[in-house]
């Protein structure tokens, strides 16, 4: 299953540089685990030590924010794009 | 000449140089500016400050920019009015509205944050400055831009009041309006600040931009003669201004300008109250929630700094309420009617806010408490156009007059009546 995944700036000394990857995964939290397979250091950016979502990351599936989902259990398929956003922006 | 130092996570502490950046790379953080306190304290008095131009800049020591501010000449050193007549009708006797509806050139509190942002956009040297918007920051960013000269995009969700899209593309900005709410087009354009480089204010620039807020603060300090209130309630939506006003009276309190304490509370919409929730819940977490409301410039459902809101209204013993919209019309009409002052909804909220907080007792007649009010009611018409009575037409004959004037509820009798 390929999975696109958007990688903000902060997150791309992991990626070499690039700012979209593939990975795959039945759900978003697969998907995270997936990544630091082929990307190490990325999960513990992204998850605390309890496995859950950090406070300042947000991430989106297909555009929707995954905490109106089912957070980390979200289910993806092939073709789904998932993007990591900083939480730290905006102000009206 | 500059005392900041450098920039610093607020989470992880780690440090960063004095760039355009924003977030902690190891933790996500958001990063803030860290000043040598120390050299201020030398030198920065209060004679100091009253002697300067009643602009933002008379507090520059404490702004994060490094040569002669260009941007904002006439910004900030808004009034703060003791509010009587308002004061007298709710039982508080000395109430005061600190009024960001008259500031300039954009008659919101926006032009405060939007004069250091695009101050320090230059000094970056960028020649393309952008940001996400619900409104009032859209026609501040367009205004500043035009005066500095440099391009602007603004990316806006749909359904923002006209006022806020004319009153920005007047400046020549390019208007881009987003299918989906403030969250989404924040979530765009935290990716294409990434990607192309841009000067966002409340993005990359963000650590800059929010740093500005305190002036808000300071002001009300300087203003109240040199003192902090009892009572400060201020709007929140992304969470930028709450803790920078605290931050502000911190800051005086440290530097010697100011003493005493001070109770910061917290008002939001109830169509859009996450930090709210949280508050009331006695947690930290904040739950997103798709915002539905008619304070439009403070629908922000995933509030970027809500956890720091939170953290300052805890810190100072602060509360904070929602306030439904028909009560926020009734309080812009309040004000209105009492003072003068016509606010946009996020004011009608914050007012709203404080009436409910002094009936629950936690603020005393006699305390003194500032209302902070943000943004001005002409750019936001659509909100109570709806609402308010309709203008009364008659023929340009004296004999209609007279004959309107003793049906009237507010005409002859009325006089008569007092009389």
């Amino acid at each position: 299953m390929a999975i696109r995944v958007r990688v903000p700036t902060p997150l791309r000394r992991f990626t070499a540089g690039v700012d979209e990857v593939t990975a795959g995964g039945v759900s978003v939290r697969a998907v995270i685990e997936d990544l630091e397979q082929r990307h190490p250091g990325m999960r513990e950016r992204l998850l605390d030590d309890k496995g859950e979502l950090r406070r300042f990351v947000n991430i989106y599936l297909n555009g929707e924010d995954i905490r109106f989902l089912q957070q980390l259990d979200s289910k993806v398929k092939d073709g789904d794009d998932i993007s990591i956003v900083p939480a730290i922006a905006g102000g009206r | 000449m500059s005392y900041v130092t450098n920039l610093k996570c607020r989470e992880c502490g780690q440090e960063y140089p004095i760039t355009p950046v924003h977030v902690c790379e190891t933790c996500f953080g958001p990063l803030e500016v860290v000043y040598d306190y120390a050299r201020i304290g030398k030198l920065l008095t209060r004679a100091t400050i009253e002697s300067r131009a009643k602009n933002l800049w008379r507090y520059r020591e404490l702004l994060p920019v490094e040569g002669e501010p260009e941007m904002g000449p006439f910004s900030g050193f808004t009034p703060l009015l003791h509010a009587r007549r308002l004061g007298a009708e709710v039982g508080l006797s000395k109430l005061y509205i600190k009024d960001d509806t008259v500031n300039h050139p954009t008659l919101s509190y926006k032009d405060r944050v939007v004069s250091v942002a695009i101050t320090k956009a230059r000094e970056f040297g960028f020649t393309t400055v952008s940001c996400a918007s619900t409104g009032n920051l859209a026609t501040a960013v367009a205004a500043h831009a035009a005066r500095a000269g440099l391009r602007c995009y603004i990316f806006m969700p749909e359904g923002v009041e006209s006022g806020k899209i004319v009153g920005s593309t007047i400046y020549g900005a390019q208007v881009i309006t987003i299918r989906g709410n403030y969250d989404d087009v924040n979530r765009l354009c935290s990716e294409i600040a990434d990607k192309y480089g841009w000067a966002f204010v409340n993005i990359n620039l963000r650590p800059y931009y929010t740093e500005g807020a305190k002036t808000f603060g300071f002001e009300v300090a300087e203003q109240l003669g040199w003192r902090l209130p009892d009572h400060i309630v201020v709007p929140t939506a992304g969470g930028t201004i709450l803790p920078k006003v605290a931050k502000a009276f911190k800051e005086f309190t440290q530097l010697g300008l100011v003493e005493g304490k001070f109770k910061i509370h917290c008002a939001q919409a109830a169509g859009s109250a996450p930090v709210i929730a949280a508050l009331h819940k006695g947690t930290d977490l904040i739950v997103p929630v798709k915002p539905d409301t008619i304070a439009k410039s403070i629908a922000i459902g995933n509030p970027a700094d809500g956890f720091y809101v939170l953290k300052a209204v805890r810190e100072s013993g602060g509360w904070g309420e929602g306030a439904s919209d028909a009560e926020i019309v009734d309080a812009i009409r309040l004000l209105a009617r009492t003072e003068g002052i016509f606010a946009e909804p996020a004011g009608g909220t914050t007012l709203a806010v404080t009436l409910k907080l002094a009936s629950a007792g936690r603020i005393k007649p006699d305390e003194t408490v500032v209302v902070s009010i943000t943004g001005n009611g002409y750019k936001t018409l659509e909100a109570v156009a709806g609402i308010i009575e309709q203008p009364v037409s008659i023929g340009a004959r004296l004999a209609e007059f007279d004959a309107l004037y003793e049906r009237l509820p507010n005409g002859k009798r009325a006089v008569a009546g007092a009389a």
